[in-house]
C-alpha cells in the first residue's frame, strides 16, 4: 500500500505577499514624492531666465571722432562706460565691479575707475589696479559702422584680464 | 484661551526651573517676536506692492497716508532685529548651559535650522522697500553667493532671477519672506517646543529629585506674561522713537558709499575685506557651520550638564579665550588695513594664496600658540576645550560684526562710529 504522498513543507518565501505589497506601496510613495519634488523644481525654474541669450541690442554711442583718445564717457542708460584708449581702441566697460557688483565711478584726475564698496580700482582698459577685485571689468562688444560707434548691450563678456582682441579700432 | 496656554506647558514644573538665569526666557521671547512678525507682516501686506516700479511708492504711501503705517512698519523692522538678536542669545544660552546632548541633540539641529531661517527671513525682508539701502545691500550679498565653488554663479542667478536685481528678484524674495519662510518657521517652532517637553522641560543641572514641583499656573504662566509685557513695551518704545530706515528709491547706476551688507552679514563682509572671497564666503562659514553641527556629536566624559560654562575652570577659560579672540581679531583687522596687505605685497602670487592661505596659516599659528601655551596647561576636559573653541568663534564673529557695522565709513575705511 502506497503511503499517502507527503506534501513537502512549502518553502518559507523570502518575502511574503504582505511584505511585497508593503514594499510596493512604500516605493510608490517615494516615487510620488520624487515626482512632486521634480514638478515643483521645474515649475519654479522653467519660467525664469528665458532670455539667457538675449538678441543683439545695439546702442548707438556716437561718431568715432566725438570721443577723445584716453577719455571715458558714461552711458548710464546702457549701464556702461565707453573708454577710448591712448591708441584709439574702444571698449565698453560694464558699470559693475567684478568684486561684488557695485557701480564703479570714473575719477578723471586719477584716470581710474574706483568702486565705492571696497575701493577696488581699475585703469582705463578695465584692468585691476587695486584689489579686492580679481578680474578685469566685464565689457560689451563694440562695433564701428560707417564711423559710428555702436555697443551691443545684449552681450556681456567676462574676462580674466585685458587682451588686445577686446578692443575695437576705427 | 486659558487651556490653550496650559496645554503648551506641563502641569507642574520644577521650582528651580523658574529661576530667570536658567534661560532668561529667551526662547519664549523669540516665539513671541515671531508672532509679532506674523501679525505686523500680515498688516503690511495690505499696502505693500511687490514690483520694482511701485514697491518704494507703496512704502511711502504707508508712511504718509496710513494711520499707524509708519509705526507698524517700525514694529516689524525692530521686531526683526530683536528676533535675530534674541535667537542668537538663545543659541548662546543653550550652548553655555550644555543643553544640546542626548535627547536634546535633535533640537539643537532644529534650532540651528530655525536660526538660519530667521536670518533668511531678515535678509529677504531687507530687499522689499526697494530703496538704495536695500538694493545695494542685496546686490553685494547675492554677489558673495557667486563666489561659492561650482554652483555659485548658477545659484546666484537662480536666486535673483537674472544677472542683476530685477522684478523677479523682488518677487522671489517677497514669496520667501511672506509665504515659504513663515510657514516653515511656524511648523519648526511648534516642533522645537514639543521636543523641549519630550526631553523633560528645560535643562537643569544634576537630578534634583528632592526639589519642589510647583503648578505652572500661576507660577510659570504669570512670569511669562510679565516677560511678554516687558518685551512688548521695549519693542513699542523703540519703534516709537526710531524709524525704520528708508533712503531714496533704488538707483541701479549709483552705488551707495559705503555699500554695506545687512548688519547680520557685516561680519562676513568684514571677513571679505581680509580674505579671498573663496575663504571668507565659503571655507570659513562652512567650517563654522560644520563645527556647530558636530558639537552635540562630540563624545565627552564629564556629566556637568546644565551648569553655566560647565565649571569654574570652564568659566575662567571662556573669559581668557574671549579676550584672546577679541585681541587677535582686532589686531588682524588693523594689521591688514594699516600695516600690510598681502595681496598688494605679493603681486605675483595668486590671490587665493596671498589673501587666503597665507593669512589663514598665520591665524592658525596664533591659535595653536594660544592652545599650546595657555589652554593645554590647564588640563581642560574635552567639553571645556570645545567650549573654548566655540567662544573663540563667537567672539571673533561678534568683533567682526561690530567693526563692520560701526567702524567702517566712506570707501569702507576704518573710522570712529561717530564718523560713519
Amino acid at each position: 500500500m502506497k503511503s499517502p504522498q507527503q506534501h513537502p513543507e512549502p518553502p518559507t518565501p523570502v518575502i511574503t505577499r504582505r511584505d511585497f505589497f508593503g514594499l510596493a506601496w512604500k516605493g510608490l510613495g517615494i516615487l510620488a514624492a520624487v515626482e512632486v519634488l521634480g514638478m515643483i523644481i521645474s515649475f519654479i525654474f522653467s519660467g525664469k531666465n528665458k532670455n539667457s541669450a538675449p538678441p543683439k541690442q545695439l546702442l548707438e554711442a556716437g561718431p568715432v571722432d566725438s570721443f577723445a583718445k584716453n577719455s571715458v564717457c558714461a552711458f548710464m542708460g546702457g549701464r556702461f562706460y565707453l573708454a577710448r584708449q591712448q591708441d584709439g581702441g574702444f571698449i565698453a566697460l560694464s558699470l559693475r565691479c567684478t568684486h561684488l557688483g557695485c557701480s564703479i565711478n570714473w575719477e578723471e584726475n586719477k584716470k581710474r575707475f574706483i568702486c565705492p564698496c571696497h575701493s577696488s580700482a581699475f585703469d582705463i582698459s578695465g584692468e585691476v589696479l587695486n584689489p579686492p577685485a580679481s578680474r578685469a571689468l566685464d565689457y560689451y562688444p563694440v562695433l564701428i559702422e560707417k564711423g559710428v560707434v555702436k555697443v551691443d548691450i545684449g552681450t556681456l563678456k567676462e574676462r580674466k584680464t585685458t587682451g588686445k582682441d577686446q578692443f575695437t579700432y576705427a | 484661551m486659558r487651556t490653550i496656554f496650559l496645554h503648551l506647558h506641563p502641569q507642574k514644573v520644577n521650582a528651580s526651573a523658574l529661576r530667570i538665569n536658567r534661560t532668561f526666557g529667551l526662547g519664549g521671547m523669540a516665539a513671541l517676536l515671531i508672532a509679532v512678525q506674523l501679525l505686523t507682516g500680515i498688516l503690511l501686506r495690505f499696502y505693500y506692492i511687490q514690483n520694482p516700479a511701485s514697491a518704494y511708492d507703496s512704502i511711502l504711501f504707508l508712511k504718509n497716508n496710513v494711520l499707524f503705517g509708519q509705526f507698524v512698519r517700525n514694529i516689524h523692522y525692530w521686531s526683526g532685529v530683536f528676533l535675530l538678536m534674541i535667537a542668537f542669545l538663545h543659541f548662546l544660552r543653550v550652548f553655555f548651559t550644555g543643553a544640546f546632548r542626548g535627547s536634546r541633540r535633535v533640537n539643537w539641529w532644529f534650532g540651528l535650522v530655525l536660526l538660519l531661517l530667521i536670518v533668511f527671513a531678515n535678509f529677504t525682508g531687507y530687499l522689499l522697500p526697494w530703496d538704495q539701502l536695500a538694493y545695494w545691500a542685496i546686490t553685494v550679498s547675492t554677489n558673495i553667493i557667486g563666489y561659492l565653488p561650482l554652483a555659485g554663479d548658477a545659484l546666484r542667478t537662480a536666486i535673483i532671477g537674472g544677472r542683476e536685481l530685477n522684478g523677479s528678484t523682488l518677487q522671489n524674495f517677497f514669496n520667501f519672506h511672506t509665504a515659504v519662510l513663515p510657514l516653515l518657521m511656524v511648523v519648526l517652532v511648534i516642533y522645537h517646543f514639543w521636543r523641549v517637553r519630550k526631553s523633560g522641560g528645560i535643562m537643569l543641572p544634576g537630578t534634583p529629585d528632592n526639589s519642589e514641583m510647583v503648578p505652572v499656573m500661576p507660577y510659570l504662566v504669570f512670569r511669562e506674561f510679565i516677560a511678554a509685557l516687558v518685551l512688548l513695551a521695549v519693542l513699542f518704545a523703540t519703534s516709537a522713537l526710531f524709524n525704520a530706515p528708508l533712503l531714496e528709491k533704488a538707483n541701479p547706476v549709483y552705488s551707495m558709499n559705503p555699500t554695506k551688507a545687512p548688519w547680520y552679514f557685516a561680519g562676513v563682509q568684514e571677513l571679505l575685506m581680509h580674505f579671498h572671497p573663496f575663504f571668507a564666503a565659503f571655507v570659513i562659514p562652512l567650517l563654522v557651520m560644520l563645527f556647530l553641527i558636530c558639537i552635540p556629536l562630540i563624545k565627552i566624559d564629564d556629566t556637568q550638564e546644565g551648569h553655566w560654562f560647565i565649571s569654574e575652570r570652564g568659566r575662567q577659560t571662556a573669559k581668557s579665550t574671549a579676550v584672546f579672540a577679541i585681541a587677535v581679531t582686532l589686531a588682524g583687522i588693523f594689521f591688514n588695513a594699516w600695516v600690510m596687505n598681502f595681496e598688494i605685497m605679493l603681486p605675483g602670487v595668486p590671490a587665493w594664496i596671498s589673501n587666503g592661505i597665507f593669512p589663514a596659516v598665520i591665524l592658525l599659528v596664533l591659535m595653536a600658540a594660544f592652545f599650546y601655551f595657555h589652554l593645554n596647561r590647564k588640563m581642560l576636559t574635552k567639553a571645556e576645550l570645545v567650549q573654548a573653541a566655540f567662544v573663540f568663534i563667537m567672539m571673533a564673529f561678534i568683533v567682526l560684526t561690530v567693526v563692520g557695522v560701526f567702524f567702517r565709513g566712506k570707501d569702507m575705511e576704518l573710522v570712529w562710529p561717530w564718523n560713519v
